[in-house]
């Protein structure tokens, strides 16, 4: 199973694209690895430089609408190659939160105003975020400052992160 | 209580519900293009499991940069080419007779009422115009299509918008879209098929259909879907006749998928089309929308017109009525791009492409290129295109290009001009 604790890497925005996650240049490419240096190179987010912010964070805190447009798993699969295996946000594009977890990693909803609460104390700080997947709380760290969170994902998007993603599931099941 | 058409082509293709809202569905199709397939067969082979669920009901195309422009594209092709022959796919679609998936694929009624379809390709939802569902998807779901034929989805919850109308002269499917984008928001159908009813539906070729459905991505839909009806028997009888003994009784089974009077929907939205303009988009998100009279000072470097929106045959002609007898202006390069290899010969025969080349248009061959800025018309920075394409997000078309999303008739008055223009068609 994937790792799912880590520093946090705040994006300020909603309707973050995937084009802006890996532009369609990139998608030539045919190994993942490939598209670890162009992850968020289109991004337009004041105060945010995705050369200098992105390394050493392994979760991503971002508002609403998360991956809209395009289907390409190189998003996903950006961010896998950054380290980076959760993203939390207020919604998701369809197709991106079930590419999250048809490759084993994981797109968690919470409510607007929690993720405004978050942003609020968190975001421009060194943020630590503990997943507790078995009581599904997450432990935000920051200066002293703590917030405990619970979320919900379903038992069907539990089993895919736990088997390891939908080809195993799938092939076993059907 | 009555159904939607997705929940019957959902009942109609239930394998199993692993949670109490998903829906594991059997897949009639699966579609395939070099972009997003090749890792997925890579997967396949990895795990060994290089095998295919039903090698007739995959289809496959080499689009989305044909003519391959280097080594990697190249490669893709070479990969989805190498497997296609491997496992026998009788459909596949190289260079010389292929053309832009979401185009080429209806044209050889692959898609039929109350289908179910997925492909690692966001606009996989166009084919909705044909009654059926059909949604992208990335490409670990693809690979599992691929094996397996099926995959999950959440409960098929409805958007209906019914469309009242007329729809004035000079206005088209792409402004009736638009319109539709600029209302719902680029997250107002997130997780919801969007259906498409009313008059101005019922009046609408399958093109039309083809080009309003496949934007219902950019309000977050999963799949558009219209009624199937006469417009959509008549489209595919060909590939249809042997299995009907009439028109009558193949429009009779496509009922099946009809929408009850008393079906369930998530949201009911009235939109009146009547007195709607010719729009564009000013921003960077396709629900950005203002009419074109707004915007008619803005200066454009290049006109494109192509795509699996409105690269189609009715889209050419429009456009060619604009350009008849013009020249493009000299501040402007024109690039047509015809969806499919079909849709470039008709518009040869008819004598379309030459009113292009005597504008001065480039005509490329069918490809999506230009679209997603991978080949055939990428913008330098701080360039700016008017595009019959579906994406106007930061950098689609080449870093730092500016995209205005357009229809064909307000892109062919704009290449003539120079400026973002309303076309003489538009009597507003």
């Amino acid at each position: 199973m994937k790792n799912f604790s880590g520093n946090v890497l705040f994006l300020d925005g909603s309707d973050i694209n995937t084009d802006e996650i890996i532009p369609a240049k990139y998608l030539t490419e045919n190994s993942k690895q490939a598209l670890k240096p162009y992850f968020l190179e289109d991004i337009r987010l004041e105060g945010f430089n995705a050369r200098r912010d992105v390394e050493g964070k392994n979760i991503i805190v971002t508002r609403a609408n998360f991956g809209c447009g395009s289907s390409r798993e190189h998003a996903p699969w950006a961010l896998e190659v950054n380290n980076i295996h959760l993203v939390i946000a207020e919604s998701f594009a369809r197709i991106f939160r079930q590419n999250m977890f048809n490759c084993g990693m994981m797109a968690v909803e919470l409510p607007a105003r929690t993720i405004d609460d978050i942003f609020k104390d968190f975001a421009h700080r060194e943020t630590y975020l503990e997943t507790d997947l078995d009581k599904s709380v997450f432990t935000i760290t920051a200066d002293g400052r703590h917030a405990k969170i619970p979320f919900s994902i379903s038992n069907f998007d539990r089993a895919l992160i736990t088997t390891g993603g939908w080809v195993d599931y799938a092939d076993s099941k059907y | 209580m009555g159904k939607t058409i997705a929940e019957k082509i959902f009942d109609a293709h239930r394998v199993d519900n692993p949670a109490d809202d998903v829906h594991v569905i059997r897949l009639d199709a699966v579609f395939c293009h070099e972009i997003t397939t090749p890792l997925a067969i890579h997967d396949l082979v990895n795990r060994g499991k290089d095998r295919v669920f039903d090698p007739d009901k995959i289809k496959v195309v080499i689009d989305h940069v044909s003519p391959a422009k280097d080594s990697k594209t190249a490669m893709q092709g070479k990969i989805l080419r190498e497997w296609s022959r491997r496992h026998n796919i009788r459909d596949f679609f190289d260079i010389g007779r292929n053309g832009v998936c979401h185009a080429i694929f209806p044209e050889k009624g692959f898609v039929r009422p109350g289908f179910t379809v997925i492909m690692g390709d966001s606009h996989t939802c166009t084919h909705g115009a044909f009654g059926a569902f059909a949604a992208g998807v990335g490409t670990t779901d693809l690979e599992v299509g691929i094996l397996k034929g099926v995959c999950a989805f959440r409960d098929p919850s409805t958007i209906k918008i019914n469309i009242s109308g007329p729809l004035p002269e000079g206005v088209y499917a792409k402004d009736v879209i638009l319109s539709v984008i600029g209302r719902l928001g680029v997250n107002g159908a997130t997780n919801r098929v969007v259906e498409f009813t009313g008059p101005v539906i019922d009046a609408m070729s399958m093109e039309s259909r083809m080009t309003l459905c496949n934007m219902a991505i950019e309000a977050g839909g999963t799949s558009g879907i219209c009624s199937p009806d006469r417009v959509t028997i008549e489209y595919l009888w060909d590939f249809i006749k042997d299995e009907y003994a009439s028109k009558e009784e193949a429009l009779e089974d496509a009922g099946r998928f009809l929408s009850d009077a008393d079906a369930q929907y998530d949201r009911v939205i009235e939109h009146d089309v009547s007195s709607l303009e010719p729009l564009v988009t000013y921003g960077y998100k396709p629900d950005q929308v203002k009419p074109v009279r707004e915007m008619e000072s803005i200066p454009v470097d290049q006109v494109y017109i192509g795509s699996c929106t409105n690269g189609r045959i009715e889209d050419l002609r429009v456009a060619a009525q604009v350009l008849k007898g013009k020249k493009i202006s000299d501040s402007v390069r024109g690039v047509v791009s015809p969806a499919t290899t079909q849709v470039y010969r008709q518009a040869m025969a008819e004598g379309v492409l030459k009113i292009f080349l005597d504008a001065g248009f480039c005509v490329t061959n069918p490809t999506c290129g230009a679209c997603l800025g991978m080949s055939n018309g990428v913008l330098a920075e701080g360039e700016v295109c008017a595009s019959t394409t579906n994406r106007n997000f930061n950098g689609r078309m080449g870093k730092g290009g500016m995209v205005h999303l357009v229809s064909p008739a307000t892109a062919a008055a704009t290449a003539i001009s120079g400026f973002i223009t309303n076309s003489e068609l538009y009597k507003g």
